[in-house]
């Protein structure tokens, strides 16, 4: 099966390109937020703020990774449930987001800003925290250091692997492929 | 009477903590072998291949295996001979947490109030314990880091006596595909079928501590457990909800006598990422 290289941030020839069920590896600068973080992030949009970060083109993983040992880059660092930031996201796409990585469905809101905003989520494998902080160059806290676990960092990454589950075309590899492989009982 | 020392205690829960984390059990390694040579689907087979190679890297550079490393639950099963000297059981347990998720470059995932102030308690404290009082002069320690993503996926059901068999089988099928993606599958799902409310989703919690696919002793237990795996992994969502055959690697059933008015089933799903070890002091 074919892997498609993909640079961040994510370029928009690149992005449609993208289809459900694709391989990928993920290298670039992509920043980190869970729960705690996005909430944050909403609040100082509400006041009127700037976010940390300049969010037009780039990309957030879901994630909250487990402590550095001394001398590691990260602890272990894979994906988060991403429904739980489906509250959040339409607005993040609306204001320039253009690519989620983390795990499990979004809700159909999400999905549809996904088309209407021409962006991608792709899913990393749940449970392999400690395989993908081996992809992992750089970890740094840019906002909500308070946060721990939960605060916003910039990671540097390569060969992150992931797939695409919705692609800007409106595909959904959690639909497609429970249906190919259903069957009747 | 016997004494047992609460330092002795707090060394074995946080030693336990700590392998739990690093270590996937073998019984989970073999049954993700199993659903590799079974699986059909490309993106599932390259999902169980990562795992084992994610267990490998954990166990070998001691890196947990998933960053969510769980609230913890202690099962204590504590023989009526025994004596704790030195200290509180509980304090001692909760020591054992603390020092284990502190010294263990472990992920603190506890916050203090659930509602609005969401402060994190920074030791991964307090864990969640159970206590059953049998004969004898040991205490056996079960610690379980249980993940937040398959607990958040878990359901129970007041059914009633008329829904029957049929009835539990339909409301655990369903539980599972309402989860899909989101517990990381391939799942373990726990049932607890009998008793009350709490009674029931404590039985789906300890079935979990089972060896992964090890029957039931008792027969129609077993036979439920049998019929709710094969119409699981005919659902299809396979590993990480990518599509494929193996969306569980096993389904637990405990039962209890229960109310002549009732039926309640409680589900508590585990995801592949079953961390659970065991001591006897």
């Amino acid at each position: 099966m074919e892997v498609k290289r993909i640079k961040l941030p994510l370029d928009p020839r690149a992005i449609e390109g993208l289809k459900a069920g694709d391989r990928v590896s993920i290298s670039g600068s992509l920043y980190v937020a869970r729960d705690a973080a996005h909430k944050r992030m909403m609040e100082a949009l509400e006041r009127g703020e700037q976010l940390p970060f300049p969010i037009e083109g780039q990309t957030i993983y879901y994630m909250g990774p487990s402590p550095a040992r001394p001398g590691q880059v990260i602890g272990s660092a894979g994906p988060t449930t991403s429904g739980r930031m489906d509250a959040y996201t339409p607005k993040l796409l609306a204001i320039g987001l253009k690519g989620m990585i983390g795990k499990g469905s979004r809700s159909r809101a999400v999905k549809e800003a996904i088309r209407e905003h021409k962006a991608v989520y792709f899913a990393a494998t749940g449970g392999a925290g400690a395989l993908i902080a081996k992809t992992i160059r750089k970890a740094e806290v840019v906002a909500y250091e308070d946060l721990g676990a939960e605060a916003l960092r910039r990671l540097e990454v390569e060969d992150l692997p992931a797939i695409v589950i919705n692609d800007a075309h409106g595909g959904d590899l959690y639909e497609e492929g429970k249906a190919r492989y259903r069957r009747a009982s | 009477m016997r004494d047992i020392e609460a330092k002795a205690i707090t060394e074995t829960v946080a030693r336990l903590a700590q392998e739990a984390n690093y270590r996937l059990g073998q019984d989970v390694i073999e049954a993700l072998k199993r659903a590799l040579g079974q699986e059909e689907s490309p993106l599932g087979r390259q999902v169980l291949e990562e795992l084992l190679e994610n267990a490998d890297i954990a166990a070998r550079e001691a890196v947990p295996l998933c960053q969510d490393c769980g609230l913890v639950v202690v099962f204590m099963e504590l023989g009526q001979e025994v004596h704790v000297v030195g200290g509180d059981l509980y304090q001692a347990v909760e020591e054992g947490v603390r020092q284990g998720y502190v010294k263990g470059y472990l992920r603190k995932s506890v916050v203090r109030q659930p509602v609005s102030a969401r402060v994190n308690t920074q030791d991964n404290t307090p864990p969640i314990i159970y206590t059953e009082v049998v004969p004898g002069d040991r205490l056996k320690l079960a610690v379980f880091a249980k993940g937040g993503g398959g607990e958040n996926m878990s359901r129970f059901a007041a059914l009633v006596p008329a829904q029957g068999r049929q009835g539990v089988v339909d409301f655990v099928v369903e539980t599972v595909e309402l989860a899909g993606s989101n517990p990381c599958p391939p799942v373990i799902v726990g049932v607890g079928i009998g008793g009350t409310v709490d009674k029931a989703m404590y039985l789906a919690k300890k079935a979990l501590l089972r060896e992964v696919g090890c029957p039931s002793p008792d027969a129609e237990a077993a036979g439920l457990e049998r019929e709710l795996l094969e119409r699981i992994n005919a659902l299809g969502i396979g590993p990480q909800g990518f599509g494929g055959r193996t969306t569980a690697l096993a389904v637990h059933v405990e039962t209890f006598p229960c109310h002549i008015a009732s039926l309640p089933v409680a589900v508590n799903i585990q995801c592949h990422s079953a961390r659970h070890k065991e001591a006897v002091l």
